[in-house]
């Protein structure tokens, strides 16, 4: 097809506005010379490296040693490299821990803020403006659609992680878990209940 | 200043024009110090090419709101003293 006029190449008409807006800025940074395209590179291998089953790990293991639990709830940070996993870069995790008593779940208000190098990417719905803005003003109408029914004696806390700490729940051991092992308990941990959306299930495993 | 845990304070209420991290329904609240977090670079003015410091203290401040609490991470620099 002719042209009688200048415009920039249209790389792909499907491309979302967002995606299409990354780019246009991926390529400023690069052309002022603020990123290299390595970097870019090397940061989305690292994010699609990461999956929820490092995550996964820390609970487990918090699950059948109160101890390493305690080291996990003072320390997220330090605990992940005790068991050889990447903590990531600068910001902190926290731990925190459901109970029988307090249930926590984990927003970003303001973003998308979330503990990617242990639990990898965060799901679509977690960066959707339903979920962020329901999270803080009807948590527990956003629980009951995940499927989580809390008593009533339960404390509800809402984490906004509005700055620099990643929060990583560590959500209540199903009951007749007892003579699972660390690797069979690891497998029960989903991503959703690290969030706090979720309650892990005792499922037939085999 | 330092607050510590249980101390009561009031999130500042000011306007802020440009990026800042304190989300607005929580401006003007009054909460609770849940945990004091070490310092970090200032995001407001990092945003912007600046080196971020003076480093303000972060804190989790507890808000109790109908039948859950809130806790959200707020910059020493938004937050004073409530009676």
């Amino acid at each position: 097809m002719s042209h009688d006029h200048d415009h920039a190449p249209i790389a792909n008409s499907d491309e979302p506005a967002a995606a299409a807006r990354a780019r246009a800025l991926e390529e400023l940074l690069v052309e002022k010379g603020v990123l290299r395209r390595e970097d870019v590179r090397e940061g989305i291998d690292w994010l699609v490296s990461r999956t929820p089953a490092d995550g996964a790990r820390l609970v487990a293991r918090a699950w059948v040693d109160p101890e390493f639990k305690q080291r996990l709830l003072e320390d997220a940070r330090a605990a992940a490299l005790e068991l050889g996993l990447d903590p990531g870069p600068s910001p902190v995790v926290v731990a925190v821990e459901n109970t029988d008593s307090v249930h926590h779940m984990v927003v970003c208000t303001l973003c998308s803020c979330y503990p990617r190098a242990l639990l990898g990417p965060p799901p679509d719905w977690y960066k959707s403006l339903p979920y962020r803005s329901r999270a803080v003003s009807d948590p527990r109408g956003v629980l009951t659609e995940f499927g989580v029914e809390l008593d009533d004696d339960v404390e509800l806390r809402v984490l906004d992680s509005t700055a620099d700490i990643r929060y990583l729940v560590i959500p209540r051991r199903p009951s007749g878990s007892d003579d699972l092992t660390e690797e069979e308990l690891a497998a029960l941990v989903t991503r959703d209940s690290m969030i706090g959306v979720a309650q892990p299930e005792l499922r037939l495993l085999r | 200043m330092t607050y510590r845990v249980g101390q009561r304070v009031r999130v500042a209420a000011r306007p802020h024009e440009g990026h800042h991290r304190t989300p607005g329904y929580v401006k003007g609240k009054t909460g609770r110090i849940e945990r004091v977090y070490a310092s970090f670079t200032n995001p407001e003015t990092r945003a912007y090419g600046e080196d971020g410091l003076p480093e303000q203290r972060l804190y989790s401040v507890g808000f109790a709101h109908g039948d859950y609490r809130l806790y959200v991470d707020i910059f020493e620099h938004w937050l004073e003293e409530a009676e």
